[in-house]
């Protein structure tokens, strides 16, 4: 791990384009949980032309299909879930302002590209880490696509929610550096 | 003639469905630690020590430890002595599942149909049931939520016998490679060899049931597990794939007769949240 890093959303990229692959970053403000079926609406809406139920201008979506909450508390079980189910509609969203996403796994190349390409950030989170990562989120509201459930949009705050940077503005991918590092080659493999 | 009612029963799966989720099994904390020693990777050590507390934390707070609660498998062992009472062994599964998913407030993941509505079934059901009818005058059940980020990197292949051991390895050990960290890494391979189609998947899912650390019972395929694990640990995809000596807690093999012609082999991943619990009745 290189540095400990504090961001505040909505993100700015001057604060973005610092940042490195191994970063421990933690994150306070507002995320949007979006996944599969909320990709898949908000890719229809942007086909049709008509306006997204939020402002990506900024902002942070996290790809999370929460657990039900328990009385009294926001939100249940709420680690990432895989992104390269996402990747299809990924570019188009960091097209339009999107400036981070959080989730787990390696990303396409054309992700990667739209990435660099927008001065954005693919942040991970620890997968199966879900009642952990539940702790540092504080409100959670649905602001759209209710009927969908565990996968409906949803306005979530969090405080000092703890990630990695995984593909940075310059480029670099976690993934890639992180395995070549500790790969140990043998003629068998 | 021992006699178990329906109501035992969905009482008993609720319960485990809760159980299974929110407490992991002690094999799996201690293999846990055990690898975190190991870890070179400050990265994938950091993540080794969250994966602990989140799990200590789950217990705690009786939360589930991973929001993807699974699809329900279960396992049945069901003793030919035994008679059931008071309605549908099948339905008192799924009621159970059902029941326990709702109180639990687990995550309800499963869609009526693959591909054209995917409208949620909003309980969790349809449980995915296997039942072995077994000697004896007791009823086995084991509870085996298995969350699809690791299901979805899961793969069969019908080899032929002249591949061989080499060509074993070397598609379980690719299989990994591809899979990186999208299955929730360190993963326990379960890996299912001969039998038919169908059974070798059965097997691989099964072998995901053994406590970690524990090996095949004939040293031929102990080995084997052995091989593979070293070979998997040195892919270098490390705890979430970021890069690091923990790829696998564990090898697991199941292995059976097969024809002349075939060899399946079948590969179930696992990921680190390795749930399952057991009762019986």
């Amino acid at each position: 791990m290189s540095k400990e890093i504090y961001l505040k959303t909505p993100l700015k990229t001057d604060e973005l384009v610092s940042l490195n692959i191994g970063d421990k970053v933690f994150i306070t403000g507002i995320l949007y949980t979006a996944r599969d079926a909320v990709h898949k609406k908000l890719f229809a809406l942007l086909e049709k032309k008509e306006p997204l139920p939020f402002s990506l201008v900024g902002q942070v979506i996290y790809y999370v299909g929460p657990s039900p909450a328990k009385p009294g508390d926001p939100i249940g079980s709420a680690g990432p879930t895989t992104s390269y189910r996402m990747d299809k509609y990924a570019p188009a969203l960091l097209d339009l302002g999107l400036k981070a996403m959080i989730g787990k796994g390696v990303r396409s190349k054309e992700v990667k590209e739209a990435v660099v390409r927008n001065k954005a950030v693919y942040f991970i989170a620890v997968g199966g880490a879900g009642a952990l990562l539940a702790q540092t989120i504080k409100a959670s509201k649905v602001i759209a696509y209710d009927e969908l459930g565990a996968e409906a949009l949803r306005e979530i705050t969090v405080e000092n929610f703890p990630c990695f940077v995984g593909l940075d503005t310059k480029g670099n991918d976690l993934y890639e550096q992180g395995v070549a590092t500790y790969q140990i080659h043998e003629e068998t493999i | 003639m021992k006699e178990i009612t329906i109501s035992t029963i969905i009482n008993t799966v609720e319960k485990l469905c809760i159980d299974a989720n929110y407490y992991i099994g002690k094999d799996v904390t201690d293999c846990m630690k055990a690898n975190l020693e190991k870890e070179e990777s400050p990265v994938g050590k950091e993540i080794l020590s969250q994966i602990l507390e989140n799990n200590s934390l789950a217990a705690e707070k009786q939360i589930p430890m991973c929001q993807d609660t699974g699809v329900a498998v279960i396992f049945l062992e069901v003793g030919q002595e035994v008679h059931i009472v008071g309605g549908s062994l099948q339905e008192a599964i799924h009621e159970g599942v059902r029941r326990g998913y709702e109180k639990g407030y687990l995550r309800k993941s499963m869609v009526y149909d693959p591909i054209m509505e995917r409208k949620n079934t909003k309980d969790n059901t349809p449980a995915i049931i296997y039942t072995d009818i077994v000697p004896g005058d007791t009823m086995k059940i084991t509870i085996a939520p298995k969350g699809a980020g690791s299901e979805n990197m899961s793969e069969l292949r019908m080899m032929t016998p002249s591949d061989g051991m080499e060509g074993v390895i070397q598609f379980v050990v690719d299989k990994v490679k591809r899979a990186s960290g999208n299955p929730c890494p360190p993963v326990v391979v379960g890996v299912g060899l001969g039998g038919n189609f169908e059974q070798s998947a059965l097997l691989a899912k099964k072998a995901l049931l053994r406590p970690l650390g524990s090996r095949h019972t004939e040293q031929k395929f102990a080995d084997l597990e052995r091989t593979l694990l070293e070979k998997i640990n040195k892919l270098g995809i490390g705890p979430m794939g970021l890069g690091g000596r923990i790829t696998a807690l564990d090898v697991h093999i199941e292995t059976m007769a097969c024809h002349i012609a075939s060899m399946p082999v079948a590969i179930n991943i696992q990921c680190h949240a390795s749930r399952h619990k057991t009762v019986i009745l």
